[in-house]
């Protein structure tokens, strides 16, 4: 018998005051909105890097032209670009900039989340070692070397002056900051919070999964029958959070979240998905609702046999038939430590568009899903709207939104 | 334009905590040094081998883990708490940098002979990971970094937490030395871990409690005051230096000097005001 554990309080429901995306679909929300309507997988084979796997790849066009403004040069590297890319969307800067002169440049947090930031400059510099056997001198800069490159960067570019921190728990990272800043909001330590994340590709992700054999050598096929692994993404994602005092407005809430570890395997998970299901059970406690209220579920997915199984498994035990449970990851790939925000978008492009996404490249679904999983995109409100995201280490998190009227009848 | 000044915040007490340098090694040295009661070790020690992990792991473990484990363990233990029932916040500028290293050289060379391994030891927070695997706890646990910020921004999650949720947290701080190129441009040296549990109320085993605040107009970093605080400046977690060199002399002398201004951004900092705990505790440890 496994020791009861302490369960959460409601949280108040936080707004969504801006939000943006930019993955291999393209910059902004309305790229990927626009992909899971036609269920288009944005994957291409991999030729990233100088010796690429066979594999599929979520590449994001035009970094390699992307330039940072020059007071920003000293940050140069693939991920930042990314994040700088990311940033034009939906006019995204021009709502920070206005959250800043609403309540003062240290009144808001900057919460990125990033499993490698800009490692792939690290793995750059070492494949261009002088005769020392230094990094060169053109790419040298110690705040790019480091996992803080990505929350220094995005501080700096919008000139930001509140806590700011880069989570990096590998697949869960930018999902986990929505609970930190809940957290700062909460206790009044700050009056907004740009939360996100930004991950890019790089050798250490490609050939590590590849070590663990959890590369597909085919596009990604999330809970198929005969799914043969993941495809990996890059992408960048971005919100900003508010408390829930300015008034009635048509803004999409974070209603809860929920945190948990698996406590079994650095990168195994937990085979009767005991982690995952402790932080559904604490997101739904936040968000003070029942598993029967949830329309949609942005699941993990990743089209590893494994996860694929055991999410599978939480989620024909746990709801209705008619929730609408689908991953989205045969359109990003699995965009790794941003995969938190950029499903988290997902989510709430289904809120506010009424497009429940199905699975792309999914063709027979594996016998252990249940009538939630479905391959095939539909049209549908969706009042409250889950997104899962489970990392290495066991870590795991599951983010609850809904429609702000949605927040405000729970 | 400058928006209101905040007095949001809180309190917490420190029910556990653990030190470890290789000229340190465990709390009781390490605050008789920082209150000039004793000299560092002149022989570095051996890293820790904590208990936690089985023999093999013991040995393979990479140093980061091999150090928050250790201190981990050493605070929780002490803090009268179960393991499993505590989150954590692990915290490091740079994470384990000789896997960095190895990934990178392996990269550059062979890249399909990565070790699987190693890679998934590459993740922020594999510490975090083990710890949690190895003392069976689900409760939530994160993993952050924010440069030279880094020991203020974990801190600041843990106080966040801990008044948030009203629950004793776990925080782990700990840098490894820069290898390999990687040196090059890191600048971190030697060995640097701690653990500190963070709880809401004073119990009977409170050695030290903080009022905290968010101060948008730092004086700047404090600096570590004994020589033995000073000899580890190089570590990139030396951040934590000056709160734990304030643990080791309380009580305090209760003016403005016991007033840290722990750097959380370049013109902010987590303001912490030393607290009379409810009876003298403090000179027993």
């Amino acid at each position: 018998m496994l020791p009861a554990l302490p369960v959460p309080a409601p949280i108040a429901p936080l707004r969504i005051a801006a939000y943006t995306v930019t993955s291999a679909a393209g910059v902004g929300k309305a790229t990927l909105l626009a992909a899971l309507r036609e269920s288009r997988s944005a994957l291409t084979p991999n030729d990233f890097g100088p010796t690429p796997l066979a594999t599929w790849i979520g590449r994001v066009a035009g970094l390699e032209s992307t330039l940072l403004p020059r007071p920003l040069a000293a940050w140069d590297c693939r991920n930042d670009r990314l994040a700088w890319l990311g940033l034009q969307g939906d006019g995204f800067i021009d709502a920070v900039h206005a959250a800043r002169e609403r309540h003062g440049a240290a009144r808001v947090a900057v919460v990125l989340g990033t499993s490698t930031s800009s490692i792939g400059a690290t793995e750059d510099a070492y494949r261009a070692l002088d005769a020392d056997g230094a990094f060169p001198a053109d790419n040298r800069n110690p705040l790019v070397h480091t996992p803080h490159s990505l929350g220094s960067f995005v501080r700096e570019a919008l000139a930001l002056e509140g806590p700011c921190v880069t989570v990096s728990t590998a697949c869960s990272s930018s999902a986990k900051v929505f609970a930190a800043a809940e957290r700062m909001l909460r206790l009044g330590l700050v009056d907004a919070a740009l939360v996100g994340g930004v991950d890019t590709l790089c050798g250490s992700v490609l050939f590590g999964f590849n070590a663990l054999q959890l590369v597909s050598a085919e596009p990604c096929r999330p809970f198929d029958a005969e799914r043969s692994g993941i495809s990996i993404g890059e992408a960048a994602g971005f919100a900003l959070l508010e408390r829930d005092d300015a008034g009635d407005d048509a803004a999409p809430r974070l209603l809860g979240y929920g945190e948990s570890s698996d406590a079994h395997h650095m990168s195994t998970p937990h085979p009767d998905g005991l982690g995952a299901e402790r932080a559904l059970d604490d997101a739904l406690a936040r968000a003070g609702i029942d598993a029967a209220a949830v329309d949609h579920i942005n699941l993990h997915g990743t089209a590893s046999a494994k996860n694929d199984e055991v999410e599978a498994a939480l989620v024909a035990r746990r709801f209705p038939a008619t929730t609408h449970a689908s991953s989205t990851k045969g359109v990003t790939g699995h965009t790794l430590g941003a995969a938190g925000i950029v499903e988290a978008a997902a989510t709430l492009l289904a809120i506010e568009h009424g497009w429940k996404p199905g699975t792309v490249n999914t063709r027979v679904l594996d016998p252990v899903c249940g009538p939630q999983l479905r391959t095939a995109g539909v049209a549908g409100r969706v009042r409250v709207g889950l997104s899962n995201s489970f990392g290495f280490g066991g870590n795991n998190c599951v983010l609850v939104f809904a429609a702000a009227d949605a927040a405000a009848r729970r | 334009m400058s928006g209101p000044q905040s007095p949001a915040g809180g309190a917490f007490f420190v029910d556990g905590i653990a030190f470890w340098a290789p000229t340190l090694p465990g709390w009781e040295h390490a605050r008789a040094a920082f209150r000039g009661e004793a000299a560092p070790l002149e022989v570095a020690a051996q890293r820790p081998a904590p208990e936690l992990l089985a023999a093999a792991e013991r040995r393979r473990a990479p140093d980061t883990v091999a150090l928050a484990l250790e201190v981990a363990a050493a605070a929780v233990r002490e803090s009268g708490c179960a393991a499993d029932a505590l989150p954590s916040i692990f915290t490091s500028a740079h994470g384990d940098l000789a896997v960095n290293d190895y990934m990178c050289s392996t990269l550059a060379s062979q890249p399909t002979l990565i070790s699987p391994t190693r890679f998934h030891n590459s993740v922020h927070n594999a510490a975090a990971g083990y710890w949690t695997i190895a003392t069976g706890c689900r409760e939530a646990s994160t993993a952050v970094s924010a440069f030279d910020a880094s020991f203020g921004a974990g801190l600041l999650e843990a106080a966040s937490q801990c008044s948030a949720d009203a629950r004793p947290v776990l925080l782990v701080a700990f840098d490894v030395e820069a290898t390999g190129a990687l040196a090059s441009v890191t600048q971190s040296t030697g060995l640097l871990a701690c653990a500190l549990v963070v709880a809401p109320e004073a119990s009977r085993r409170s050695i030290a409690a903080f009022d905290w605040t968010l101060a948008d107009d730092p004086v700047g970093a404090p600096a570590a005051r004994s020589a033995a605080a000073q000899s580890l400046a190089g570590n990139a977690m030396s951040g934590a230096l000056p709160l734990l060199e304030a643990i080791a002399t309380m009580p305090s002398s209760g003016d403005d000097s016991d007033v840290l201004a722990l750097p959380l951004a370049p013109s902010l900092a987590l303001r912490l005001v030393p607290r009379a705990l409810p009876r003298a505790k403090t000179t027993l440890r």
